[in-house]
């Protein structure tokens, strides 16, 4: 290489004193100089000290004066196994509350759970999840909950409590245990070993909300008390009178995956189920009937006699005595004998004579063994409303010595129940306050599902397991492990469950248990075969004679609350109802006629037999009944639910010893006053807008974009003059079928968990500042009488062409290269302009600071609660925009996961949280880039459309057409009003 | 031409300039008056109110306002935009009669401007405390910086707005404070104590009225005046777009800017009628702020009054042509009827039927009724504002977020505070600055017309 040179010295080795290094030298060394003190002769001169002096004491003086909060992160000194910091770990699990089962995976960040979602692989929930199971993750976190053992409400140690309750339980005569239904072989096993300890102890189950008249029905038609699995799946004709399947009764989740399977319809698959829902208050289920009669309970005995008599009467069984219906019942006649061994008839009154009634049409219509399953039956509800009768006479008589309560709440649910404090010695075990136990005199605090072990059999041979996923927060005892200590077994419950799994489920080769248990518990579940018992079926006798009445209350289980236990959850009691969109109370639904003749408006207050109760009038509601939701006024729920709305379980009746949920003898008087609900929604009709767009069956088989053509025609004008937006990687996007969705508010809550949505109690939710990302919109359609209900679940639709985003000052929020539109909380400083510019008002504003505020006093304001935020997800400052994100966090972590494996991302990898666990399956997320994944495929179909698409925000949310089966003529077919046209 | 027969003088009374300076600043050495300092208490008080709204809103969070997450924006933004639209006059009525060569305006402009400038500060408050986090307000300023750097949001008519009303507000404020100049040497040039020669020998920052000094002086004029002009068509058109921009029913249309000018002119000019009637009333000045300027100013409110009208009209006319669904729902379905039908009509009859009553000369010379309807237009504009915010934002595409709005205490004590800060602000103008423009009023006196005229001087000065 040729040499270069600068100077002669240069060229001769030298090296260039050049003024430049020269300068640069000087420049350094001054710069070094100044900090090394150990250069006497250096040139740093006072000057520099001083500089340097100053600089040092202004810099410590800025430092020191910062005041820092101090965080209290504490590392492992010894990693435990399993745990990576950062990183969650999902445990396979059971959710079981006493009345409602649920498969579900556990997510536990860094030690503890917080966020419960479905699994995927169970045969019985397969993946869904409800509202309440959502929810149950904070009830671990409840401050409500026990922390001590308490005699006398004094804490006390378990030794000392132990002693008591032995001493109490070898002295007395009689013993009785109630718990609510047990569907654990384990548990049912410890509980054996407790009654044989202390000979003439009796147990009783005890359901708060039963469903004993369906077992007492098929003890009396096939001889077994049990509960038959139902099929909505392979059903083509559902009738369902009073029976909220879709919402709480028995086993929702279930049912509303099998039904949602019915809904599905496409070009290639242009049918689905006709659902006939025949009820007196407008439940979630009836919003997605395809027919629905508004009926008083009476007016439905009546047509169910009647077709039970037509069916008998088509099929050669004997017909029986009753009074003609007043409504039409040839077309459901015909409809169910037109599918026969492909129908499905549910009720869900607790009248045996009722279900005896439904049991004999299903068996006339030769459903038992195709959409009714003898062999596997549903195991929850087992409860015996006339054993508990009689257990509730000897109490008042004084007959009972000792009362050992299990996770039941009779004195809240049953009304009356006073003779509680006859018992001469209670103990309570269970996992939070409530009535009974701030009532009894020893309170065993039991662990939370999440702390503890168990195992369930939610239907007949089907196992699955509960794990603990958490070292129990307080001094806690699983209350199996109490009835253990009492009955002076030295097992403990973890061990009587393995041993039982063992003897009992395990294949054959004891060696390989180990490897079996831990594959079964990872799995969550286990499937055996059931056995198949031949029954007889004996004809009913029962003569329906329905007491004419004047105004019955019908009473119902709220899909948020259900029968209360879950009052103290501020994110169920945040959670509007599907149908009214309330939330924070329950309230007396009248029908509209009724309203009007008696001059009743919402939130008025009437009084129900002296207790004062305010109204709402509720579209669909039958004339000449009121409905009332179960579950409100609880007084010891804790901070979050006491005092909320009425106790409506003091109207409960009985008929022929089983609990009903009507009754006829109420006296319903108006006063002056009023009270003030608070609806998340305030304006209930589309105004002729095409935004639900629905269809019926038979207009879509004849068109498959019948209800939308406007989509074909604003995608004809979609005009602009600037490039179209094109993403190289992912453009995620979703789809909602309106079809399949029911309005259960699952997705709310699982939103809600995942996100750190903040709970805004009522007053804010009256002022219209509820925090949810995701909404349920619901609109009524035709009369008031009888509306048809639709609904749409409202996010983000993360729009191409955003509106909100150009109008953001600071550029605060913005799309990304996937086609996420993303908020920087950091950078946002609240002008709430994009809370304008956004047709579809899904972003939230924080008016308050939500956490660490006594205003706000929910779940975000103790340390305790604190424990299920998601570490993932910013918890939001005060003056900040936030919304759906479509799960950002849930997308980073599948992408790094597959970046990791060296793989490219599947489709259905990464699931927002309302997808997760959607029990219908009504929403599905993917890569809209990619040609083949389910996402596109959906938003390919004819019946997909954007919201407000005319405006041109060019949205990644798709939503598919409502189709209705409704025949011509019916009430759900009115497809000349509804077909919108630009 | 100032004193044609048809015309008449423009200051009535033959005054001579000493007569002229000291009708003008007499109120200045006055013991202040009892309704002075009454007014000055109440308006304190309500200062008070409004501080301690503004702490609440600050410290508590926007959510002990009325807004919600239907309706993101409130009486914060009706009273912003009001109060810009009151801000307008001072300026219009400098720059655009000044063009127009109305050489009446002289009498009133000074306490125009001084409104202008009150208002505009009044104004400015209301987008400040309207932000979530007003701690970070400064991320709105467009300065280099560390973060990549990140630049704010050039497409966002926010910023536009941010820039458009801080320009105007410099610029008002210093044309407002150039044309005080000369005043406040003559008061120090007619000072007794020596603090009052200091303070407003500081203000007149060493003004000797040599002819230099004027030829400067009115060249800055012309050149802040030109800017003025510009900003005072600009500043309301870029306050439009933060509604025009967006895509709501009712705010998405072309004809809001100018229907935005116009209508600040009209809310500016009626303010502007309101002080006069009082200044006259009060200070005794009817020689000065004669019946004519009255008239004119009545005159100028008949003819935009009739313009607003027209753009109300057109806007319906053009919902309903349109045969956008959303469009037609909003003013037909939640203004003219509706929920907000009271509103719309109080801006209707207010700007538009009211102001007409002015054709008529007897009701345009009845100082009373002027005085009434210059008030009524201003609460005519300000339903104007509440119309156009809050209907759209209440009920726009999804009925099923549709909501309602109602202010709260601290919401309404905000604007009574800003009310206490322009009452403040206009009272100390009364008290510590000459209400009219010695200076210019000096030059179309007619007595030193005449004697110009009669000397065969030049007109200037």
């Amino acid at each position: 290489m040729e040499k270069h040179w600068r100077s002669i010295e240069e060229f001769h080795g030298g090296k260039d004193p050049g003024p430049e290094t020269e300068a640069g030298q000087e420049h350094r060394n001054a710069v070094l100089d100044l900090l090394d003190s150990r250069a006497v002769d250096s040139p740093a001169t006072r000057r520099d000290f001083l500089k340097l002096f100053g600089f040092s004491i202004a810099t410590a003086t800025v430092v020191s004066s910062c005041e820092k909060p101090v965080q209290k992160a504490i590392p492992y000194l010894i990693r435990p196994e399993e745990v990576t910091p950062g990183q969650a770990s999902y445990y396979a699990s059971t959710f079981y509350d006493g009345s409602e089962y649920c498969s579900v995976l556990v997510k536990v960040r860094d030690g503890r759970p917080i966020k419960i979602e479905g699994n995927h692989r169970s045969p019985v929930s397969h993946g869904g999840t409800s509202a309440r199971v959502q929810a149950s993750v904070l009830n671990l976190y409840d401050e409500a909950r026990y922390r001590d053992p308490m005699i006398s409400r004094e804490p006390v140690s378990w030794e000392e409590t132990d002693r008591l309750v032995r001493e109490k339980l070898s002295s007395g005569r009689r013993t009785v245990l109630v718990t609510p239904t047990v569907i654990s072989p384990s548990t049912r096993e410890a509980i054996g070993l407790f009654l044989k300890a202390y000979p003439g102890a009796e147990w009783i189950q005890y359901d708060e909300t039963p469903a004993s008249g369906i077992r007492e029905a098929h003890r009396i038609l096939f001889g077994r008390s049990l509960i038959p699995g139902f099929h909505f799946d392979t059903a083509d004709y559902i009738l369902s009178l009073d029976a909220d399947f879709l919402g709480t009764w028995l086993a929702p989740v279930e049912f509303t995956r099998d039904y949602a399977s019915t809904r599905e319809v496409s070009s290639t698959r242009p049918r689905m189920s006709r659902h006939v829902q025949v009820e007196s208050g407008f439940s979630v289920t009836g919003t997605s009937a395809d027919i629905r009669l508004p009926v008083t309970p009476r007016e439905s005995q009546l047509m169910l006699a009647a077709i039970y008599n037509r069916v008998a009467d088509a099929t050669g069984y004997p017909s029986l005595l009753a009074p003609p219906p007043v409504h039409d019942v040839e077309a459901m006649t015909a409809g169910l004998l037109e599918h026969r061994g492909r129908s499905l008839v549910v009720s869900g009154s607790n009248d045996p004579d009722v279900q005896v009634l439904v049991g004999g049409l299903n068996y006339m219509l030769g459903n038992y063994g195709q959409t009714l399953d003898l062999d596997r039956c549903i195991m929850l509800k087992q409860g015996d409303d006339a054993k508990f009768v009689d257990f509730v006479a000897s109490l008042e008589n004084g007959e009972v010595d000792n009362l050992v309560l299990v996770n039941v709440n009779p004195l809240y649910s049953l009304g009356g129940f006073d003779a509680l404090g006859k018992a001469g010695f209670t103990v309570y075990a269970g996992t939070a306050m409530n009535e009974t136990a701030e009532a009894c005199r020893v309170v065993c605090p039991d662990h939370h599902y999440l702390e503890a072990w168990g195992d369930a059999e939610p239907v007949t041979a089907s196992y699955s397991l509960q794990q603990p996923c958490i070292r129990p927060i307080f001094n806690t005892r699983a209350f199996q492990d109490s009835l253990l200590a009492w009955a002076g077994e030295t097992q403990s419950y973890g061990d009587l469950l393995r041993s039982w799994w063992k003897e009992n489920l395990a294949p054959s080769a004891p060696e390989g248990f180990e490897a079996w248990w831990k594959h079964t518990l990872q799995q969550g579940y286990l499937e055996k075969e059931p056995g198949h018992p031949v029954l007889e079926y004996t004809p009913p006798r029962v003569a329906l004679e329905p007491a004419e009445s004047g105004l019955s209350l019908i009473l119902y289980q709220p899909v948020s609350l259900n029968d209360g236990r879950y009052a103290n959850n501020p994110w169920l009691q945040e959670l509007p109802d599907p149908v009214s969109k309330v939330c924070w109370d329950n309230y007396l639904a009248v029908s509209p006629a009724d309203a009007e003749e008696k001059g009743l408006r919402d939130e008025m207050v009437v009084t129900l037999d002296g207790i004062a109760v305010p109204v709402l009038v509720q579209p669909g509601q039958a004339r000449g009944t009121v409905s009332l939701a179960l579950g409100y006024g609880r007084t010891r729920a804790g901070k979050v639910g006491d005092h909320l709305g009425i106790n409506g379980f003091r109207w409960i009746t009985r008929r022929n010893g089983h609990r009903c949920y009507v009754n006829d003898r109420i006296r319903m008087e108006a006063t002056g006053e009023t009270y003030p609900l608070a609806r998340t929604q305030t304006h209930h009709t589309m105004e002729g807008r095409p935004i639900v767009r629905e269809t019926t069956l038979e207009e879509y088989r004849k068109d498959p974009c019948a209800g939308n053509h406007f989509h074909v025609e604003t995608e004809a004008h979609h005009q602009t003059l600037y490039p179209g937006v094109k993403f190289d990687g992912f453009h995620w996007g979703l789809v909602v079928d309106l079809n399949k969705c029911t309005g259960c508010n699952n997705c709310i809550v699982a939103c809600t968990a995942e996100n750190n949505v903040a709970t805004v109690g009522k007053e804010e939710v009256r002022n219209r500042r509820i925090m949810h990302w995701i909404r349920i919109d619901r609109y009524y359609s035709g009369e008031p009488g009888n509306p048809q209900v639709l609904h749409q679940p409202v996010i983000c639709q993360h729009c191409d062409n955003a509106p909100c985003e150009n109008v953001c000052p600071v550029s605060a929020t913005m799309h990304s290269n996937e086609g996420l539109n993303q908020v920087a909380y950091a950078r946002c400083i609240g002008t709430k302009y994009c809370i304008n510019n956004c047709p579809y008002r899904v972003r939230r504003f924080n008016w308050f600071k939500y956490v660490k505020n006594d205003r706000f006093d929910f779940n975000q304001n103790s340390d305790l609660s604190r424990l299920a935020l998601n570490p993932d997800v910013t918890v939001r400052e005060r003056g900040v925009i936030e919304k759906c994100s479509f799960c950002v966090q849930r997308i980073q972590e599948k992408k790094m996961e597959a970046k990791l494996e060296n793989r490219a991302l599947t489709d259905g990898e990464v699931q927002p949280a309302c997808v997760q666990s959607c029990p219908a399956g009504a929403l599905v997320f993917g890569n809209l880039n990619d040609e083949g994944s389910e996402v596109s495929r959906l938003k390919k179909q004819e019946r997909n459309y954007h919201l407000l698409e005319e405006l041109h925000t060019l949205p990644s949310v798709g939503y598919l057409t409502r189709v209705r089966n409704s025949p011509p003529g019916s009430p759900g077919n009115h497809e000349e009003q509804n077909e919108h046209n630009g | 031409m100032y004193n044609t027969e048809i015309r008449g003088p423009l200051i009535l009374g033959n005054k001579s300039l000493g007569q002229i300076t000291d009708d003008i600043t007499s109120p200045l050495y006055a013991r202040p008056k009892f309704w002075w300092l009454a007014g000055l208490g109440i308006s304190s008080l309500m200062m008070l109110l409004g501080f301690w709204a503004i702490y609440v809103t600050i410290s508590t969070g926007i959510g002990t306002w009325g807004v919600n997450n239907t309706v993101g924006w409130g009486w914060a933004i009706i009273n912003f935009v009001w109060w810009i639209g009151i801000g307008h006059a001072g300026t219009a009525f400098s720059i655009f009669l000044l063009i127009l060569r109305q050489e009446w305006r002289s009498s009133i402009n000074r306490a125009a401007e001084a409104m202008t400038v009150v208002a505009v500060g009044c104004a400015a408050l209301f987008p400040a405390l309207h932000m979530g986090r007003i701690w970070n307000a400064f991320f709105i300023l467009p300065y280099p910086n560390t973060r990549g750097p990140l630049w704010v949001n050039y497409n966002s008519p926010l910023f536009w707005d941010f820039i458009a009303i801080s320009a105007y507000l410099l610029i008002s404020a210093s044309f407002w404070y150039l044309g005080m100049i000369p005043d406040f040497a003559t008061i120090r040039d007619h000072a007794k104590s020596k603090v009052r020669k200091g303070v407003y020998g500081w203000l007149a920052m060493g003004w000797r009225g040599s002819v230099g000094e004027w030829k400067r002086y009115e060249g800055l004029s012309y050149i802040l005046g030109g800017i003025a002009a510009v900003l005072v068509v600009s500043v309301h058109s870029i306050v439009s777009t933060d509604f025009a921009v967006s895509v709501e029913p009712g705010w998405h249309t072309t004809i809001f800017p100018p229907y935005f000018v116009v209508g600040a002119i009209f809310s500016g000019f009626a303010m502007v009628m309101t002080l006069m009637i009082l200044l006259r009333k009060i200070y005794k000045l009817e020689d000065y702020i004669t019946d004519r300027h009255m008239q004119n100013v009545a005159k100028i409110l008949i003819f935009v009054s009739l313009i607003m009208g027209t753009a109300y009209l057109t806007e319906i006319f053009l919902a309903w042509y349109s045969g956008n669904r959303y469009e037609i729902f909003t003013f037909f379905h939640n203004r003219i009827t509706g929920e907000f039908t009271v509103q719309f009509w109080i801006m209707f009859v207010c700007n538009a039927i009211i102001p007409q009553l002015m054709w008529f000369k007897k009701i345009r010379s009845n100082v009373l009724i002027l005085f009434i309807i210059s008030i009524l237009i201003n609460v005519g504009m300000w339903f104007e504002r509440f119309n156009i915010v809050i209907t759209s934002l209440a009920k726009d595409y999804l009925p099923s977020a549709w909501a309602s709005y109602s202010p709260t205490f601290v919401e309404i004590s905000v604007y009574l505070g800003t009310l206490g800060i322009f009452i403040f602000g206009v009272l100390l103008f009364f008290k510590y600055i000459p209400m009219i423009a010695i200076s210019e009023v000096k030059a179309v006196n007619k007595y030193q017309i005449e004697n110009r005229k009669s000397k065969g001087e030049s007109k200037k000065n």
